[in-house]
Formats: C-alpha cells, structure tokens, sequence
C-alpha cells in the first residue's frame, strides 16, 4: 500500500506536532507519523512547570502543554492525519519513504518531509553498568510517570543537567529515596533553582566525584563513588560506597540522526549541539532541499525551543511549496523572535554558539 | 556555594533580600532566583507589577519591595520553586513563611510539620497556619509555617510526616 502528502512529519514530540499543526493550518496536507503509542514525546512525561516566557507555556506543565498541541492537531483532522504506533523505517529517492505500523509496511510519497526524530540518551562507561537497575533518565521517566511505575526504593542519579535535576525531584514525588546525585565538573550543569529544590529535601550533590562501579551480583546494590580532578581522573584514595537499588543516568544526549544520513543530508559535528546533526539554514532547511528538520534532531535544546523550531520548519516547509504569505512571515518571525530572547543571557551561551557554527557551515556550503 | 552544592549561602542571598525595616511593614516576598535563566512568569504573576527584569526574560527577577505587597501570588506561578514570602513578628519570637510545595501529602491547617533547611537538615517543628491549593495554581500548593524568628531565613522546606495530624 502507498500514501501521498504534502508534507509528512516524522516524530510527533513538541517539535513534530508544532511543524505538522502549522504546515496543516496553513492548508498543506499533512501526514504525522510516531512509534510511540500517545503523541506528545517527552512532553507527556514532564509533570514539572515549564520555564521560558510567559507568552509561551512558561509556568504550564509539559504534559499539559502535549495535551494543548495534541487538541491542535485534533482540530486540524482535515488536513492531518495521525499515524501512532508507526515508524518511519527508511528513505529513498523520488521522494518516497517507508512507514512500518504494526505489522504493516506502507510507502509513503511526499513532497517535503520535516524530520523530527528527537535524540537518544548517552550512557556512561563504569564497572557493572549492565546490571539490571542501571536505567537511562528518560526509561525512568516513562516507567514513573507514564506507566506510574517507581524503578526502585532508593536511586542514585548520575548527571546534573536539567534533566537530572528534575527527574531527582520527580522521583521524590513518586516517592522515591534520592540517595544523591553526581557530577563531574566542579559547578552544577541545570538551573539553580531546580538543584537547590532537591538540595533543600535532603538530596547531597556531589559534583567532582564520578562513579567507579555499580555493585551487586545479579541487581543493583549500591554504588562506589569517588572525586575527580580537573582532568576527570578519579583522586586515589576518595572512594566511597552509597546503598542503592537503582543508578539512573542523565549524561546527555545525542541527536537521533539516522534518517537524515539515508536522505543524503550533509552532516556536521557540533559538540554544543549534542553531537553529528544535519546541516540547516535559519529556515530548518536540510542541504536536501525536501528535508527540513527541527527539535532535538536539529541540537539538543528543551521543548520550547523544540515547539519553535518546529513552527519555522512548518512554515517554511508550506512556503517552498506553495510560496510566502503574510501569515508564514509573521508565524517565523514571532518564532524567530522568540527564540532569540530564550537563547539569550549566560544559560543559552553554548547554544548559541553551537548555532551559530551551523549557520556557518551552511555559508560556507 | 550554590552553584556547587545547590545550597545558596546567605552571602549570596543578600541581593535578594529586602532592607531590614521593610520586614516592619508586613510581609514581603524573597526571590531566591539567582542565575539569568530564560524564565519570566514571575513578572505576569504580580498584581502590582512589583517584579521587573531589566533585560528581557533572561535577566534575574528583581522585586520592588516597597511595591511588594507580601500577597504570595508569585510563588504557585514559579516553575523553580524559588519564591517565598516571609512575614516577621507574627508573635513574639515568631514568624511565618509561605512556599511551594509539591510533594503528596499535602499538609492540613494547624498540622505539625518537621522544619527543612536549604541543605534539607531539620531544624526544628511547625504549625501549618495557611494551606492554599485551589485548582488555578494546579497542584502546586502554597503552605504557610510558624518558625522561630531566628529560623525564618533557614527554613525553606517542609516534611510532612505520618502522624503529624492536628
């Protein structure tokens, strides 16, 4: 069997569901695929307030923020169709792609297609990291707020970014014994306020320490801890155990990028963007002129900047193929905007230039 | 440090904090927001336009405290948890703070509480005077302690313990 859109957006997170709703408001027909069962992505899982500008979600909980985009998408059921539980397996030439749902195996035929995959988590290397109790930040998040699910008793979190910041705080909402949290570096990675809210319920944080192993013969028993120098090598003799039943790993992550590659999209390798990313213009254009891409795909960022990524990538997606109007300006330009004022300041510095470096490679292209 | 440890020392809080005398003139609130990050709900939250941010929304709230009315609308509305109103001399040797807090369960009026400091030490017991938690600041409720006076710029948490009942 075979499909024919417009526009065919592949990932249904913040970014996907942001382009697929401007590109079908605008009139494109437009088909959204996603392998996970509820749209939303990581939205669904995040139970905290959002930050950024109170003009955008700001002080609004993720999930509520999935619930606003996925009524969007409901009203635009004209224009757009929602395939959950499918995957996009591959791309080929002549603009053909193929979708795997259940058992099923479909070729999709579109005219642009916005790619937003999202990323993957990184793990670490330490002694016994495959025991079973050692999970990724984001299977912690879905076991515990999607399947309601506690991964354990008593849980030490590796990484101080905001990720793991907040999911220490949400696993003591669910009632979980924070045992602590370890960083490398000498200075907390995520926001203050957000490390100063596990700090004050009792959670030591213990940056300049790494871990050595996990312990335990068949599961997770605990962990052996130790200081790093400013070279991130281990200090003899600072090692120490703590007791737990559960390592969770907030290490970063990775652009999810394989689909770009098959699309013969040129790559490029930017560490302050978590890594190889497709190159792309200020309009989320891939250097294949039917690829667009935005989200995490496009540089790890947070889902507010994913959402207006993901507009542009819409709205230009819907201007190469039908050329500009005033709604298309204006809908980039608001994004645009808005973007700016969230990258600015101190916290958006790497971001920025991580930014900046592919608008380069771009030029140079 | 806070940045090392997540524990804001109260060299560092001094920025924040209000002149002495203001405490005289009723309650007023303490933003503990310390770092320029791109947040802003604070500033839409106030009723009397008291929080500005010079530079847009990746500047650090700063709270006119002539302007601050102590009314604690701010604190729900803080994705950071960062907000507290401190009222002094409610009784002799005693004051209040009002915070955010999201963790079940939800204390009850005249409850005793165990009393959290920054670092998540106890530092003592106290009766819950206020609990707010009405559907518009969606399960975040903002619950009001009596602390010893001396305490009131230690406390910034609370545990509800089984069997703490009024």
């Amino acid at each position: 069997m075979s499909r024919n859109t417009e526009v065919f957006v592949i990932g249904g997170g913040p970014a996907g569901l942001s382009a697929a709703i401007v590109a079908a408001e605008l009139g494109a027909q437009t088909l959204l695929v996603d392998d996970s069962a509820k749209l939303g992505g990581q939205l669904i899982k995040q139970t905290h307030r959002f930050f950024g500008s109170s003009n955008r979600d700001a002080g609004i909980r993720g999930i509520s923020i999935a619930d606003k985009l996925c009524e969007d998408v409901k009203n635009l059921k004209d224009r757009l169709c929602v395939l959950e539980n499918t995957a996009a397996v591959g791309f080929y030439s002549n603009n053909e792609a193929g979708i795997l749902s259940q058992n099923a195996y479909e070729r999709v035929s579109y005219q642009r297609a916005i790619v937003c995959t999202g990323a993957t988590e990184n793990s670490l290397a330490f002694e016994n990291n495959d025991l079973p109790g050692v999970y990724g930040a984001g299977g912690v998040q879905t076991l515990m707020n999607v399947h309601g699910i506690r991964p354990g008793q008593k849980i030490l979190m590796i990484g101080s970014g905001n990720i793991g910041l907040i999911v220490s705080y949400q696993l003591i909402q669910a009632g979980v014994d924070v045992v602590g949290l370890v960083e490398g570096l000498p200075t907390i990675g995520g926001y203050l306020v957000h490390a100063s809210k596990i700090r004050r319920l009792g959670v030591p944080i213990y940056t300049s320490h790494t871990i050595l192993s996990a312990l335990g013969e068949t599961q997770v028993e605990g962990a052996t801890l130790c200081q790093v120098d400013d070279r991130f090598r281990p200090i003899p003799n600072t090692e120490f155990d703590v007791e737990c039943d559960c390592i969770c790993l907030a290490v970063g992550l990775t652009p999810l990028i394989d689909l770009f590659q098959q699309a013969k999209c040129r790559m490029v390798h930017i560490g302050e963007l978590g890594g190889l990313v497709p190159l792309h213009d200020s309009s989320m254009k891939t250097t294949n002129p039917e690829i667009f891409v935005a989200g995490d795909a496009s540089g790890i960022e947070e889902a507010t900047t994913a959402i207006l990524g993901g507009r542009i990538a819409g709205a230009r997606a819907y201007e190469s193929l039908y050329g500009s109007n005033d709604k298309v300006e204006q809908i980039v330009a608001e994004a645009k905007e808005e973007l700016k004022t969230l990258r600015s300041g101190s916290t958006g510095e790497r971001i920025r230039w991580g930014r900046e470096r592919v608008l380069q490679e771009v030029g140079a292209c | 440090m806070l940045i090392n440890d997540g524990i804001i020392t109260l060299e560092e809080l001094k920025k924040a904090l209000p002149p002495e005398e203001r405490y005289g003139k009723g309650p007023v609130a303490i933003i503990e927001c310390l770092q320029d990050i791109p947040c802003d709900p604070c500033v839409s939250a106030c009723p009397v336009k008291a929080i500005k941010m010079k530079e847009g929304i990746t500047d650090r709230p700063i709270l006119d405290f002539d302007k601050c009315t102590g009314c604690g609308l701010c604190i729900p509305k803080c994705p950071g948890l960062a907000i507290f109103v401190v009222q002094k001399n409610i009784a002799p040797g005693k004051a209040s703070i009002s915070m955010s807090h999201e963790l079940l369960p939800i204390p009850l009026k005249d409850q005793m509480v165990t009393l959290l400091d920054r670092a998540g030490k106890t530092v003592g017991e106290g009766k819950v005077l206020r609990v707010i938690n009405p559907p518009a600041y969606d399960k975040t409720a903002v619950v009001t302690v009596e602390v010893p006076e001396e305490k009131v710029m230690d406390v910034r948490a609370i545990r509800v313990n089984a069997g703490g009942q009024p």
